[in-house]
Protein backbone atom coordinates (compact mmCIF):
# COMPACT_ATOMS: atom_id res chain seq x y z
CA UNK A 1 0.00 0.00 0.00
CA UNK A 2 2.83 2.36 0.90
CA UNK A 3 4.78 2.02 -2.34
CA UNK A 4 1.75 2.23 -4.63
CA UNK A 5 0.35 5.05 -2.48
CA UNK A 6 3.53 7.11 -2.80
CA UNK A 7 3.60 6.57 -6.58
CA UNK A 8 -0.01 7.73 -6.78
CA UNK A 9 0.98 10.78 -4.71
CA UNK A 10 3.63 11.58 -7.35
CA UNK A 11 0.92 11.30 -10.00
CA UNK A 12 -1.29 13.69 -8.01
CA UNK A 13 1.48 16.30 -8.09
CA UNK A 14 1.64 16.10 -11.89
CA UNK A 15 -2.14 16.06 -12.25
CA UNK A 16 -2.68 19.03 -9.97
CA UNK A 17 0.03 20.98 -11.77
CA UNK A 18 -1.65 20.44 -15.15
CA UNK A 19 -5.01 21.33 -13.60
CA UNK A 20 -3.56 24.56 -12.26
CA UNK A 21 -3.09 25.64 -15.89
CA UNK A 22 -6.78 26.55 -15.99
CA UNK A 23 -5.87 29.62 -13.96
CA UNK A 24 -4.10 30.90 -17.06
CA UNK A 25 -7.61 31.84 -18.21
CA UNK A 26 -7.77 34.30 -15.33
CA UNK A 27 -4.18 35.47 -15.17
CA UNK A 28 -3.06 35.55 -18.83
CA UNK A 29 -5.08 38.06 -20.88
CA UNK A 30 -6.66 36.55 -23.97
CA UNK A 31 -6.22 32.91 -22.89
CA UNK A 32 -9.34 30.87 -23.32
CA UNK A 33 -8.10 27.46 -22.29
CA UNK A 34 -5.08 27.30 -24.62
CA UNK A 35 -2.51 26.78 -21.84
CA UNK A 36 -4.70 24.14 -20.21
CA UNK A 37 -5.36 22.28 -23.46
CA UNK A 38 -1.66 22.23 -24.34
CA UNK A 39 -0.67 21.02 -20.89
CA UNK A 40 -3.36 18.34 -21.07
CA UNK A 41 -2.08 17.39 -24.51
CA UNK A 42 1.38 16.83 -23.09
CA UNK A 43 -0.01 14.69 -20.30
CA UNK A 44 -2.56 12.78 -22.37
CA UNK A 45 -1.18 12.49 -25.89
CA UNK A 46 2.61 12.46 -25.83
CA UNK A 47 4.71 9.31 -25.73
CA UNK A 48 6.37 9.25 -22.30
CA UNK A 49 3.26 10.04 -20.22
CA UNK A 50 1.33 7.47 -22.27
CA UNK A 51 3.82 4.75 -21.42
CA UNK A 52 3.82 5.81 -17.77
CA UNK A 53 0.03 5.76 -17.90
CA UNK A 54 0.04 1.96 -18.23
CA UNK A 55 2.03 1.71 -15.01
CA UNK A 56 -0.23 4.27 -13.39
CA UNK A 57 -3.32 2.17 -14.07
CA UNK A 58 -1.51 -0.89 -12.72
CA UNK A 59 -0.60 0.97 -9.52
CA UNK A 60 -4.15 2.24 -9.14
CA UNK A 61 -5.52 -1.28 -9.49
CA UNK A 62 -2.95 -2.81 -7.12
CA UNK A 63 -3.60 -0.07 -4.54
CA UNK A 64 -7.39 -0.51 -4.75
CA UNK A 65 -7.41 -4.33 -4.79
CA UNK A 66 -4.82 -4.65 -2.02
CA UNK A 67 -6.68 -2.06 0.03
CA UNK A 68 -9.95 -3.97 -0.16
CA UNK A 69 -8.29 -7.35 0.45
CA UNK A 70 -6.60 -5.95 3.60
CA UNK A 71 -9.80 -4.32 4.78
CA UNK A 72 -11.78 -7.56 4.42
CA UNK A 73 -9.04 -9.69 6.03
CA UNK A 74 -8.56 -7.28 8.92
CA UNK A 75 -12.27 -7.05 9.66
CA UNK A 76 -12.36 -10.82 10.08
CA UNK A 77 -9.62 -10.80 12.75
CA UNK A 78 -11.84 -9.62 15.59
CA UNK A 79 -14.48 -12.36 15.70
CA UNK A 80 -16.89 -11.24 18.43
CA UNK A 81 -17.15 -7.46 18.48
CA UNK A 82 -17.09 -5.12 21.48
CA UNK A 83 -20.28 -3.93 23.17
CA UNK A 84 -18.69 -0.55 23.84
CA UNK A 85 -16.59 0.76 20.98
CA UNK A 86 -13.39 2.70 21.53
CA UNK A 87 -14.61 5.36 19.09
CA UNK A 88 -12.00 7.95 18.33
CA UNK A 89 -10.24 7.67 21.70
CA UNK A 90 -6.62 7.16 20.70
CA UNK A 91 -7.13 6.95 16.99
CA UNK A 92 -8.53 9.73 14.82
CA UNK A 93 -11.58 8.76 12.70
CA UNK A 94 -9.83 9.24 9.37
CA UNK A 95 -7.00 6.86 10.31
CA UNK A 96 -9.60 4.14 10.82
CA UNK A 97 -11.67 5.06 7.76
CA UNK A 98 -9.16 4.63 4.95
CA UNK A 99 -11.41 2.00 3.34
CA UNK A 100 -14.45 4.27 3.38
CA UNK A 101 -12.46 7.31 2.21
CA UNK A 102 -10.85 5.19 -0.52
CA UNK A 103 -14.27 3.99 -1.67
CA UNK A 104 -15.54 7.58 -1.94
CA UNK A 105 -12.45 8.47 -3.97
CA UNK A 106 -13.04 5.40 -6.17
CA UNK A 107 -16.66 6.46 -6.86
CA UNK A 108 -15.39 9.87 -7.87
CA UNK A 109 -12.66 8.27 -9.96
CA UNK A 110 -15.09 6.15 -11.99
CA UNK A 111 -17.17 9.20 -12.91
CA UNK A 112 -14.06 11.28 -13.50
CA UNK A 113 -12.50 8.73 -15.88
CA UNK A 114 -15.79 8.38 -17.74
CA UNK A 115 -16.05 12.17 -18.05
CA UNK A 116 -12.54 12.99 -19.16
CA UNK A 117 -10.10 10.15 -19.68
CA UNK A 118 -12.31 7.91 -21.87
CA UNK A 119 -13.47 10.67 -24.25
CA UNK A 120 -9.92 11.96 -24.46
CA UNK A 121 -8.54 8.54 -25.32
CA UNK A 122 -11.31 7.02 -27.42
CA UNK A 123 -12.81 10.04 -29.13
CA UNK A 124 -15.78 12.16 -28.29
CA UNK A 125 -13.98 15.46 -27.89
CA UNK A 126 -13.87 18.36 -30.32
CA UNK A 127 -10.44 19.47 -31.47
CA UNK A 128 -8.98 22.94 -31.52
CA UNK A 129 -5.84 24.34 -33.12
CA UNK A 130 -3.74 27.32 -32.17
CA UNK A 131 -1.90 29.85 -34.33
CA UNK A 132 1.57 29.24 -32.93
CA UNK A 133 1.44 25.53 -33.76
CA UNK A 134 -0.05 25.41 -37.25
CA UNK A 135 -1.40 22.08 -38.46
CA UNK A 136 -1.48 20.60 -34.94
CA UNK A 137 -4.76 19.92 -33.20
CA UNK A 138 -5.50 19.58 -29.51
CA UNK A 139 -8.42 17.94 -27.73
CA UNK A 140 -10.60 20.66 -26.33
CA UNK A 141 -10.57 19.32 -22.78
CA UNK A 142 -11.13 22.84 -21.56
CA UNK A 143 -14.44 22.96 -23.41
CA UNK A 144 -15.36 19.54 -22.05
CA UNK A 145 -14.56 20.67 -18.54
CA UNK A 146 -16.76 23.75 -18.90
CA UNK A 147 -19.65 21.47 -19.89
CA UNK A 148 -19.20 18.73 -17.30
CA UNK A 149 -18.44 20.91 -14.30
CA UNK A 150 -21.68 22.83 -14.69
CA UNK A 151 -23.73 19.76 -13.75
CA UNK A 152 -24.61 20.12 -10.04
CA UNK A 153 -24.43 16.44 -8.98
CA UNK A 154 -21.04 16.02 -10.64
CA UNK A 155 -19.73 19.12 -8.87
CA UNK A 156 -20.99 17.73 -5.55
CA UNK A 157 -19.37 14.35 -6.25
CA UNK A 158 -16.09 16.02 -7.21
CA UNK A 159 -16.06 18.04 -4.00
CA UNK A 160 -16.81 14.92 -1.93
CA UNK A 161 -13.98 13.19 -3.82
CA UNK A 162 -11.57 16.04 -2.99
CA UNK A 163 -12.51 16.14 0.69
CA UNK A 164 -12.09 12.36 0.92
CA UNK A 165 -8.75 12.64 -0.85
CA UNK A 166 -7.53 15.20 1.68
CA UNK A 167 -8.30 12.96 4.68
CA UNK A 168 -7.03 9.86 2.86
CA UNK A 169 -3.74 11.65 2.16
CA UNK A 170 -3.34 13.11 5.65
CA UNK A 171 -3.14 9.57 6.99
CA UNK A 172 -1.62 7.92 3.94
CA UNK A 173 1.26 10.33 3.41
CA UNK A 174 2.99 9.86 6.76
CA UNK A 175 1.83 6.27 7.16
CA UNK A 176 3.59 5.32 3.88
CA UNK A 177 6.89 6.61 5.14
CA UNK A 178 6.46 4.77 8.43
CA UNK A 179 5.83 1.56 6.49
CA UNK A 180 9.05 2.17 4.57
CA UNK A 181 10.90 2.28 7.86
CA UNK A 182 11.35 5.97 8.67
CA UNK A 183 11.93 5.87 12.42
CA UNK A 184 13.73 9.18 12.88
CA UNK A 185 11.57 11.39 15.13
CA UNK A 186 12.58 14.62 13.40
CA UNK A 187 11.83 13.22 9.96
CA UNK A 188 8.50 11.84 11.15
CA UNK A 189 7.49 15.22 12.56
CA UNK A 190 8.55 16.87 9.31
CA UNK A 191 6.72 14.27 7.20
CA UNK A 192 3.59 14.62 9.31
CA UNK A 193 3.57 18.40 8.85
CA UNK A 194 4.38 18.11 5.16
CA UNK A 195 1.60 15.54 4.81
CA UNK A 196 -1.00 17.88 6.29
CA UNK A 197 0.06 20.84 4.15
CA UNK A 198 0.39 18.72 1.00
CA UNK A 199 -3.00 17.04 1.47
CA UNK A 200 -4.87 20.25 2.10
CA UNK A 201 -3.16 22.20 -0.69
CA UNK A 202 -3.62 19.43 -3.28
CA UNK A 203 -7.26 18.80 -2.35
CA UNK A 204 -8.02 22.54 -2.36
CA UNK A 205 -6.39 23.01 -5.77
CA UNK A 206 -8.40 20.10 -7.16
CA UNK A 207 -11.65 21.27 -5.56
CA UNK A 208 -11.19 24.84 -6.81
CA UNK A 209 -11.72 23.63 -10.42
CA UNK A 210 -15.32 22.43 -10.20
CA UNK A 211 -16.14 25.22 -7.75
CA UNK A 212 -14.70 27.92 -10.00
CA UNK A 213 -16.36 26.61 -13.15
CA UNK A 214 -19.69 26.07 -11.43
CA UNK A 215 -19.74 29.52 -9.87
CA UNK A 216 -18.62 31.10 -13.11
CA UNK A 217 -15.26 32.36 -11.84
CA UNK A 218 -13.71 30.75 -14.89
CA UNK A 219 -15.50 31.28 -18.17
CA UNK B 1 -7.86 13.38 47.14
CA UNK B 2 -10.98 12.95 49.14
CA UNK B 3 -12.04 9.42 49.92
CA UNK B 4 -15.58 8.41 48.98
CA UNK B 5 -17.66 5.28 48.59
CA UNK B 6 -19.86 4.44 45.66
CA UNK B 7 -22.54 2.14 44.36
CA UNK B 8 -21.93 0.86 40.85
CA UNK B 9 -23.62 -1.19 38.16
CA UNK B 10 -21.31 -3.67 36.46
CA UNK B 11 -22.03 -5.32 33.14
CA UNK B 12 -19.58 -8.19 32.90
CA UNK B 13 -19.01 -10.68 30.09
CA UNK B 14 -19.69 -14.20 31.38
CA UNK B 15 -18.70 -17.20 29.30
CA UNK B 16 -18.49 -20.72 30.69
CA UNK B 17 -15.71 -21.97 28.44
CA UNK B 18 -14.14 -21.53 25.03
CA UNK B 19 -16.93 -23.38 23.25
CA UNK B 20 -19.97 -21.87 24.93
CA UNK B 21 -21.70 -18.68 23.92
CA UNK B 22 -21.18 -15.85 26.35
CA UNK B 23 -23.46 -13.04 27.47
CA UNK B 24 -23.40 -9.97 29.68
CA UNK B 25 -24.51 -10.28 33.33
CA UNK B 26 -25.42 -7.23 35.37
CA UNK B 27 -24.25 -6.87 38.98
CA UNK B 28 -24.90 -4.15 41.51
CA UNK B 29 -21.92 -3.54 43.79
CA UNK B 30 -22.26 -1.40 46.90
CA UNK B 31 -19.92 0.48 49.25
CA UNK B 32 -16.94 0.44 46.94
CA UNK B 33 -14.10 2.59 48.26
CA UNK B 34 -12.51 5.12 45.93
CA UNK B 35 -9.13 3.85 47.18
CA UNK B 36 -9.70 0.28 45.97
CA UNK B 37 -8.05 -0.96 42.83
CA UNK B 38 -10.31 -2.12 40.01
CA UNK B 39 -9.36 -5.74 40.70
CA UNK B 40 -10.06 -5.36 44.43
CA UNK B 41 -13.55 -4.24 43.47
CA UNK B 42 -13.83 -7.50 41.50
CA UNK B 43 -12.53 -9.42 44.56
CA UNK B 44 -15.31 -7.89 46.65
CA UNK B 45 -17.88 -8.90 44.06
CA UNK B 46 -16.43 -12.41 43.71
CA UNK B 47 -16.46 -13.00 47.49
CA UNK B 48 -20.13 -12.09 47.50
CA UNK B 49 -20.82 -14.42 44.54
CA UNK B 50 -19.03 -17.27 46.35
CA UNK B 51 -21.05 -16.61 49.53
CA UNK B 52 -24.22 -16.72 47.44
CA UNK B 53 -23.10 -20.06 45.98
CA UNK B 54 -22.62 -18.62 42.50
CA UNK B 55 -19.71 -19.01 40.13
CA UNK B 56 -17.18 -16.18 40.67
CA UNK B 57 -16.04 -14.13 37.68
CA UNK B 58 -12.81 -15.49 36.21
CA UNK B 59 -10.21 -12.83 35.38
CA UNK B 60 -6.46 -12.83 34.84
CA UNK B 61 -4.23 -11.19 37.45
CA UNK B 62 -0.85 -11.82 38.99
CA UNK B 63 1.54 -9.16 40.29
CA UNK B 64 -1.08 -6.44 40.74
CA UNK B 65 1.63 -3.82 40.50
CA UNK B 66 1.53 -3.14 36.78
CA UNK B 67 4.58 -5.08 35.67
CA UNK B 68 3.54 -8.62 34.76
CA UNK B 69 1.10 -7.96 31.92
CA UNK B 70 -1.42 -10.53 33.10
CA UNK B 71 -4.48 -8.41 33.74
CA UNK B 72 -6.55 -7.81 30.67
CA UNK B 73 -9.92 -6.12 30.93
CA UNK B 74 -11.59 -3.98 28.30
CA UNK B 75 -13.32 -1.41 30.49
CA UNK B 76 -15.95 0.98 29.12
CA UNK B 77 -14.61 0.63 25.59
CA UNK B 78 -10.92 0.93 26.38
CA UNK B 79 -8.27 -1.70 27.19
CA UNK B 80 -7.17 -1.30 30.83
CA UNK B 81 -9.82 1.38 31.41
CA UNK B 82 -9.89 5.16 31.23
CA UNK B 83 -6.49 6.08 32.69
CA UNK B 84 -3.49 6.73 30.46
CA UNK B 85 -0.46 4.41 30.74
CA UNK B 86 -2.11 2.25 33.39
CA UNK B 87 -2.77 -1.48 33.65
CA UNK B 88 -6.14 -2.70 34.92
CA UNK B 89 -4.63 -3.64 38.28
CA UNK B 90 -3.28 -0.12 38.75
CA UNK B 91 -6.58 1.46 37.78
CA UNK B 92 -8.25 2.74 40.92
CA UNK B 93 -11.90 3.18 41.66
CA UNK B 94 -11.45 6.94 42.01
CA UNK B 95 -11.53 6.91 38.22
CA UNK B 96 -15.28 6.37 38.60
CA UNK B 97 -18.19 8.20 40.23
CA UNK B 98 -21.04 7.01 42.39
CA UNK B 99 -23.80 5.52 40.23
CA UNK B 100 -21.60 4.79 37.20
CA UNK B 101 -22.28 1.82 34.96
CA UNK B 102 -19.09 0.00 33.99
CA UNK B 103 -19.01 -2.44 31.07
CA UNK B 104 -16.22 -5.02 31.30
CA UNK B 105 -15.33 -7.23 28.32
CA UNK B 106 -12.46 -9.59 27.55
CA UNK B 107 -9.84 -8.75 24.85
CA UNK B 108 -11.54 -9.42 21.53
CA UNK B 109 -9.47 -11.05 18.78
CA UNK B 110 -9.69 -14.39 17.06
CA UNK B 111 -6.04 -14.94 17.96
CA UNK B 112 -6.98 -14.44 21.65
CA UNK B 113 -9.89 -16.87 22.16
CA UNK B 114 -11.83 -16.55 25.41
CA UNK B 115 -11.02 -19.34 27.89
CA UNK B 116 -13.53 -18.29 30.52
CA UNK B 117 -15.35 -15.04 31.36
CA UNK B 118 -12.71 -12.30 31.09
CA UNK B 119 -9.72 -14.60 30.57
CA UNK B 120 -8.33 -14.95 27.05
CA UNK B 121 -5.68 -17.31 25.76
CA UNK B 122 -2.58 -15.28 24.90
CA UNK B 123 -0.32 -18.21 24.02
CA UNK B 124 -0.05 -16.72 20.53
CA UNK B 125 2.31 -14.11 22.03
CA UNK B 126 4.46 -16.83 23.58
CA UNK B 127 4.76 -18.61 20.23
CA UNK B 128 5.79 -15.33 18.55
CA UNK B 129 8.51 -14.90 21.19
CA UNK B 130 9.64 -18.52 20.69
CA UNK B 131 9.89 -17.83 16.94
CA UNK B 132 12.60 -15.22 17.40
CA UNK B 133 12.46 -13.17 20.58
CA UNK B 134 15.69 -14.56 21.99
CA UNK B 135 19.48 -14.07 21.71
CA UNK B 136 22.41 -16.46 21.51
CA UNK B 137 24.77 -16.33 24.50
CA UNK B 138 27.86 -18.30 25.35
CA UNK B 139 27.49 -20.58 28.32
CA UNK B 140 29.88 -20.32 31.26
CA UNK B 141 30.39 -17.50 33.67
CA UNK B 142 28.10 -14.55 33.25
CA UNK B 143 29.85 -11.75 31.38
CA UNK B 144 30.04 -8.38 33.12
CA UNK B 145 27.05 -6.31 32.02
CA UNK B 146 29.22 -3.36 31.04
CA UNK B 147 31.76 -5.38 29.02
CA UNK B 148 30.06 -4.49 25.72
CA UNK B 149 29.92 -0.78 24.96
CA UNK B 150 26.43 0.37 23.96
CA UNK B 151 25.53 3.84 22.77
CA UNK B 152 23.49 5.63 25.44
CA UNK B 153 20.68 6.58 22.99
CA UNK B 154 20.35 2.98 21.85
CA UNK B 155 20.37 1.67 25.39
CA UNK B 156 17.55 4.09 26.25
CA UNK B 157 15.49 3.22 23.18
CA UNK B 158 16.01 -0.51 23.74
CA UNK B 159 15.01 -0.11 27.38
CA UNK B 160 11.85 1.78 26.42
CA UNK B 161 10.92 -1.01 23.98
CA UNK B 162 11.77 -3.70 26.51
CA UNK B 163 9.21 -2.17 28.86
CA UNK B 164 6.53 -4.04 26.88
CA UNK B 165 4.81 -6.45 29.28
CA UNK B 166 3.01 -8.38 26.53
CA UNK B 167 -0.46 -7.74 27.92
CA UNK B 168 -2.10 -7.59 24.49
CA UNK B 169 -3.89 -4.26 24.94
CA UNK B 170 -2.48 -3.23 21.53
CA UNK B 171 -4.32 -6.11 19.87
CA UNK B 172 -7.48 -5.40 21.85
CA UNK B 173 -7.48 -1.74 20.81
CA UNK B 174 -6.51 -2.15 17.16
CA UNK B 175 -9.37 -2.15 14.67
CA UNK B 176 -7.41 -4.75 12.69
CA UNK B 177 -6.51 -6.83 15.79
CA UNK B 178 -2.88 -6.35 14.80
CA UNK B 179 -0.11 -7.42 17.16
CA UNK B 180 2.53 -5.33 15.48
CA UNK B 181 3.19 -2.99 18.42
CA UNK B 182 4.02 -6.00 20.60
CA UNK B 183 6.17 -7.66 17.91
CA UNK B 184 7.90 -4.38 17.06
CA UNK B 185 8.75 -3.74 20.71
CA UNK B 186 10.49 -7.12 20.91
CA UNK B 187 12.24 -6.73 17.55
CA UNK B 188 13.34 -3.16 18.23
CA UNK B 189 14.55 -3.98 21.72
CA UNK B 190 16.93 -6.67 20.43
CA UNK B 191 17.83 -4.95 17.14
CA UNK B 192 19.08 -1.90 19.03
CA UNK B 193 21.51 -3.92 21.16
CA UNK B 194 24.73 -5.67 20.10
CA UNK B 195 23.54 -8.83 21.86
CA UNK B 196 20.73 -9.08 19.32
CA UNK B 197 23.03 -8.95 16.31
CA UNK B 198 23.55 -12.70 15.56
CA UNK B 199 19.82 -13.32 14.91
CA UNK B 200 19.07 -9.87 13.57
CA UNK B 201 18.21 -10.94 10.01
CA UNK B 202 16.18 -14.01 10.89
CA UNK B 203 14.42 -12.76 14.02
CA UNK B 204 12.18 -10.17 12.41
CA UNK B 205 11.17 -12.49 9.55
CA UNK B 206 10.42 -15.47 11.82
CA UNK B 207 8.44 -13.39 14.31
CA UNK B 208 6.32 -11.78 11.58
CA UNK B 209 5.71 -15.17 9.95
CA UNK B 210 4.51 -16.54 13.29
CA UNK B 211 2.39 -13.45 13.90
CA UNK B 212 0.62 -13.97 10.56
CA UNK B 213 0.17 -17.67 11.31
CA UNK B 214 -1.54 -16.81 14.60
CA UNK B 215 -4.18 -14.84 12.74
CA UNK B 216 -3.42 -11.27 13.84
CA UNK B 217 -4.40 -8.52 11.41
CA UNK B 218 -2.09 -6.15 9.61
CA UNK B 219 -0.99 -2.74 10.82
CA UNK B 220 -2.46 0.35 9.16
CA UNK B 221 -0.91 2.83 11.62
CA UNK B 222 -4.17 3.92 13.22
CA UNK B 223 -2.10 4.56 16.37
CA UNK B 224 -4.77 3.21 18.75
CA UNK B 225 -2.23 0.73 20.16
CA UNK B 226 0.15 3.47 21.27
CA UNK B 227 -2.69 5.39 22.92
CA UNK B 228 -3.76 2.46 25.12
CA UNK B 229 -0.37 0.86 25.84
CA UNK B 230 0.12 0.81 29.63
CA UNK B 231 3.88 0.98 29.08
CA UNK B 232 3.71 3.78 26.49
CA UNK B 233 5.46 1.75 23.79
CA UNK B 234 5.90 4.08 20.82
CA UNK B 235 4.74 3.22 17.30
CA UNK B 236 8.17 4.41 16.20
CA UNK B 237 9.13 0.84 17.07
CA UNK B 238 6.84 -0.31 14.26
CA UNK B 239 8.81 1.87 11.83
CA UNK B 240 11.96 0.30 13.24
CA UNK B 241 10.50 -3.18 12.67
CA UNK B 242 9.60 -2.26 9.08
CA UNK B 243 13.16 -1.09 8.52
CA UNK B 244 14.53 -4.31 10.01
CA UNK B 245 12.15 -6.34 7.84
CA UNK B 246 13.15 -4.55 4.62
CA UNK B 247 16.80 -4.89 5.52
CA UNK B 248 16.41 -8.57 6.34
CA UNK B 249 14.73 -9.10 2.98
CA UNK B 250 17.52 -7.32 1.10
CA UNK B 251 20.35 -9.04 2.94
CA UNK B 252 18.73 -12.42 3.53
CA UNK B 253 20.92 -15.50 3.18
CA UNK B 254 17.88 -17.66 2.60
Amino acid sequence: MAVTGLILILFLIIHVTVNACIWAVVFIPGDNGEVFNKASHWLGQTLVPRILEIGLFAFFIIHIVQGYVLEVQNRKRRGVGYAVSMGSRGSAWYRKSMGLLGTLILLFLVVHIADFWIPSRFGGLTDVSYEDTPGKTYHNLYGRMMEVLRIPWIVVLYIIGCISLAWHLIHGFQSSFRTLGVANKRYLTLLNGTGWVFSIVVALLFAMMPVSVFLGWIR
Amino acid sequence: MEHYTMHLTLKVWRQKNADSKGRFETYEVKDISSEMSFLEMFDVLNERLIREGKEPIAFDHDCREGICGTCSMYINGRPHGPWHATTTCQLHMRAFRNGDTIVVEPWRAKAFPVIKDLIVNRNAFDRIIQAGGYISVNTGNAVDGNAIPIKKENADKAFAAAACIGCGACVAACKNSSALLFVSAKVAHLALLPQGEPERKTRVVSMIEQMDKEGFGSCTFTQACEAVCPKEISITNISRLKKEYLRAGLESDR
